[in-house]
């Protein structure tokens, strides 16, 4: 009895996850919480000249520069405001610090695998290739990001791609 | 406890070794070659050997081995130097260099190389001294101790190879070779010294050991010298550490087993000695011998301040005096200044908003502060900081060689080898300044007789010199040959499809060979003209953040120009201000800034406008415009002009306000981010945020871009393909 609720343990163990869930708008997505270095608030912002126009620019965290991001405007949000729910959510992918910035950050959940679907080929703005999948939560839907993916790629512009 | 670990040590200290024994191979006056020189190169051959027996790198031991045995007949003047011979060392070096790389990637050393030139080696000294280097024997005392030390000791016993002075000594030095020695370690933590007895127990038999971590002694039975177990230990500890002594036997071991001490020494020695008596006579017998011993023991050390006891303490009283420290951790303590800098300018910033009077002791302490942070920020910088000499000391080797190959006689000059440079930039501009010396060594500096029919000296000059200027470093590398050829270059160009006219200036003319695929070289050699290069030169300099400029002069000469920056951590800046932003600019481009009056500006084909100083008309280049900055003025007499150069290239640049001078923290943005136009990197300012540097030569790009387009598209296509960096 007791090996079998130990099975089934490691079991839940290698399949859920956790997740960061944010929210753009009205809309609630997910990105794996190992990807994730901190969380802060948005400020101090610089520009950078020439760059695409969801690259909001430059900032210092605590002597190194980080790119930020705004995903609502790479995803053609409605509304793009900063006020003081707006936070940065600082992720660390291929060996880069990047900031995203995003409405608000709910929770953190264990998602199993079991309550991941698998993404449908849609969207214009946001290909398939950048989805883990989706999570579905009793009435909730999260759309779970697969972060790394989508930051090195190259219609985010911010790494140098090889071939320029 | 793993030897292992000392392989980076040796590695490091061989490759030291090896470099000494090129440049002093490279300085022998063969007519008169200077004795101390002789030495020190055999000393350097010797040392490695020994560290290479003590690692266990065979290849390695047995080629230096051979070389040693050379260089020790050329020191006692039984072997006369000549060019190829000299060569042949040098070749045997390189050997050597190859053999370290090998054990350093964990790989065995080339076998058919190794062969090769083993080869060589023997049939030199068959050919100059009748008989074979190694095992031959040349005195018989020398052979019958090289003997003994070559089986006896795999760690590279070098008996045979010690001075002349030895074997005067005959058999009474034998003995003190080959029998009791007491070795003393001082202040050797308990870690090396384990290792130190275990590798004395390669050499010979430990029979006793005792005491702590201050003074040990260890008393070890050992066919080697004195000076074998301080080569082999010197590269665990210092030479001060250690004091050996021969000994006489110690009575209780001696008399426990007095037969397996004494076989050493008694069969493989052609003099037998009293060194070891019967077990009867032991007592009295070390009472005599020991003060005879010592003084015996000292002697060749005294006859011979030029032998290795004295070159060996002289180089250790210079390392005792560096330590070697990874890049990576002076990186990150500069890294640390850089942070405590900033801060420092924020606790500034607002301790200057309080009352001064009120808070007196404060500002004082903030004061103390900025100075104590600057000069704790250029002391850190200038443990970067290395000497040109560092590169420069390569290129004797690579000039002897080219000019035996193109059979031209070039003389190298070098000045300001003391000028220093930041350590990353001298391992980045060897590569960019190879080339350009055998450029000059081949297509630059002519051949001795074309030379003599143009009046000039048969012997052509190439001068290699290193100056700071403000905060750069000029490198130039200055050939006294037949210059750049202007309509062969032009010609050139014009089959390659690059746009040019006649009516170019010599200045454009030269700034062609930058670009890709462009030699004129007549016939390709082995040397270089094979049309990749120059560009390749240039982009690797521009990297750096420098620039490279050629001036040339027919039938006189060429002088090529780096200017680099001295570091690549630290910027002197001027902050200023278009709109709300604040850029960097870096203080070496400024020329002047002035504001500029209407009457000054003048427009040229509609939308290009010209700033009039002094004599000069200047390209009048908005700041906004090239990156887009809303809300900055637009009247340009409301502006300031700060006149830059870049690249050779003046223009003026309007900004909205100039705000200060600082030394900033360059940042890279390329780290989490990437390569920005007209961006250099970026900076934190006192506040906390960051502020981009500009890169001046790229903004001048930008604007000539985009005039340019679309009309003169192509133009400026072939133009990039030298601007890109």
């Amino acid at each position: 009895m007791s090996d079998m609720t130990q099975a089934a343990e490691a079991a839940i163990d290698t399949q859920s996850q956790e997740y960061l869930v944010f929210s753009l708008g009205s809309e609630e997505y997910a990105v794996d919480i190992l990807k994730v270095q901190e969380i802060r608030g948005y400020e101090n912002v610089t520009r950078i000249a020439n760059a695409p126009d969801f690259i909001k620019g430059v900032t210092n965290l605590r002597g190194v520069i980080v790119p930020i991001v705004d995903l609502r405007i790479k995803f053609h949000l409605d509304k793009v405001e900063y006020e003081g729910q707006t936070v940065v959510i600082v992720v660390n992918v291929a060996d880069r610090v990047v900031g995203i910035v995003v409405d608000g950050v709910s929770d953190v959940m264990t998602l199993s695998a079991d309550q991941i679907k698998p993404a449908p080929e849609f969207g214009e703005t946001l290909s398939a290739d950048y989805l883990s999948g989706l999570g579905s939560l009793e009435d909730r839907m999260l759309v779970i990001v697969d972060i790394e993916k989508l930051l090195t790629s190259e219609e985010m512009a911010l790494v140098e791609q090889q071939a320029q | 406890m793993d030897i292992t670990e000392f392989y980076e040590t040796f590695f490091e200290e061989a490759e030291e070794l090896l470099g000494d024994m090129e440049r002093h191979l490279l300085e022998l006056d063969l007519d008169e070659p200077d004795p101390e020189q002789l030495n020190a190169i055999f000393r350097a051959a010797h040392s490695i050997k020994g560290g290479a027996g003590t690692f266990g790198f065979s290849v390695l031991q047995e080629t230096t081995h051979m070389l040693e045995n050379l260089l020790d007949y050329a020191r006692q003047g039984e072997l006369i130097l000549r060019t190829d011979i000299v060569d042949l060392f040098l070749e045997t070096k390189d050997m050597l260099h190859d053999q370290l790389d090998a054990y350093r990637n964990g790989a065995e050393p080339d076998p058919e190389a190794f062969a090769r030139i083993c080869q060589t080696l023997k049939q030199l000294a068959l050919a100059e001294l009748g008989h074979g280097v190694g095992s031959e024997p040349d005195a018989d005392i020398a052979s019958s101790e090289r003997a003994a030390g070559e089986t006896e000791s795999p760690a590279g016993s070098t008996v045979g190879e010690e001075t002349s002075e030895e074997q005067a000594q005959g058999g009474q030095d034998a003995d003190a070779d080959s029998g009791w020695l007491r070795v003393v370690l001082l202040n050797v933590s308990d870690k090396d010294r384990e290792l130190l007895v275990e590798e004395l127990g390669n050499l010979g038999t430990v029979t006793e050991q005792h005491g702590d971590a201050a003074r040990f002694e260890v008393v070890l039975e050992s066919a080697s010298s004195r000076d074998d177990i301080e080569a082999v230990m010197c590269f665990i500890v210092e030479p001060e550490q250690l004091d050996i002594a021969a000994i006489a036997a110690p009575t209780e071991t001696a008399q426990g087993d007095a037969a397996s001490a004494s076989t050493p020494a008694v069969s493989q020695d052609d003099t037998p000695t009293p060194e070891v008596p019967a077990p009867a006579e032991q007592t009295a017998a070390p009472a005599e011998k020991a003060p005879a011993q010592a003084a015996t023991d000292d002697k060749p050390t005294n006859a011979a301040p030029g032998n290795k006891g004295g070159g060996a303490k002289k180089k250790a009283g210079a390392e005792s005096a560096t330590i070697r420290v990874p890049v990576e951790k002076v990186d990150q303590i500069i890294n640390l200044v850089g942070e405590l800098i900033i801060t420092q300018s924020m606790l500034e910033q607002t301790a200057s908003e309080l009352d001064v009077a009120a808070h007196g002791p404060l500002v004082n302490g903030m004061n103390l502060l900025q100075r104590n942070a600057r000069d704790l920020q250029e002391s850190v910088m200038s443990i970067r900081m290395v000497p040109m000499d560092y590169v420069f000391s390569r290129f004797p080797r690579l000039v002897r060689d080219l000019t035996g190959k193109l059979g031209k006689d070039i003389e190298l000059v070098t000045e300001g080898k003391s000028t220093e440079l930041d350590k990353s930039l001298t391992e980045r501009i060897i590569d960019p300044l190879t080339h350009l010396v055998r450029n000059s060594l081949d297509h630059g500096i002519e051949m001795p007789d074309v030379r003599e029919a143009a009046g000039k000296p048969r012997t052509g000059q190439l001068t290699l010199s290193a100056q700071h200027q403000g905060g750069n470093i000029l490198i130039e590398v200055k050939d006294d040959g037949g210059g750049l050829n202007r309509d062969k270059i032009l010609a050139k160009a014009a089959s390659n499809g690059l746009t040019v006219s006649d009516a170019m200036s010599d200045d454009e003319v030269w700034q062609l060979i930058f670009a890709a695929g462009f030699s004129t070289a007549d016939q390709v050699s082995d040397v270089s003209g094979r049309g990749v290069g120059m560009d390749v030169v240039k982009r690797n300099i521009q990297a750096m953040g420098g620039h490279v400029e050629i001036q040339s002069w027919p039938g006189k000469g060429t002088t090529t120009r780096v200017v680099l920056p001295l570091t690549l951590a630290i910027l002197d800046g001027m902050s200023i201000k278009s709109g709300p932003e604040i850029f960097i600019l870096p203080l070496s481009a400024v020329l002047e800034s002035l504001q500029p009056s209407n009457d000054d500006i003048y427009s040229m084909a509609g939308n290009d406008k010209l700033l009039k100083v002094r004599d000069e008309y200047l390209p009048l280049i908005a700041l906004h415009d090239i990156l887009h900055i809303d809300g900055s003025e637009q009247d340009p007499t409301q502006c300031i002009a700060v006149i830059l150069q870049a690249e050779g290239r003046r223009y003026a640049l309007l900004v909205d306000d100039l705000v200060g001078q600082q030394q900033v923290v360059v940042k890279n943005l390329e780290t989490n981010y990437r390569k920005v136009p007209a961006i250099s990197a970026a900076t934190i300012l006192g506040d906390g945020s960051v502020a981009l540097i500009l890169d001046v030569a790229d903004v001048n790009r930008l604007h000539r871009q985009r005039a340019n387009s679309p009309k003169h598209a192509e133009l400026t296509a072939s133009r990039q393909e030298d601007v890109v960096s």
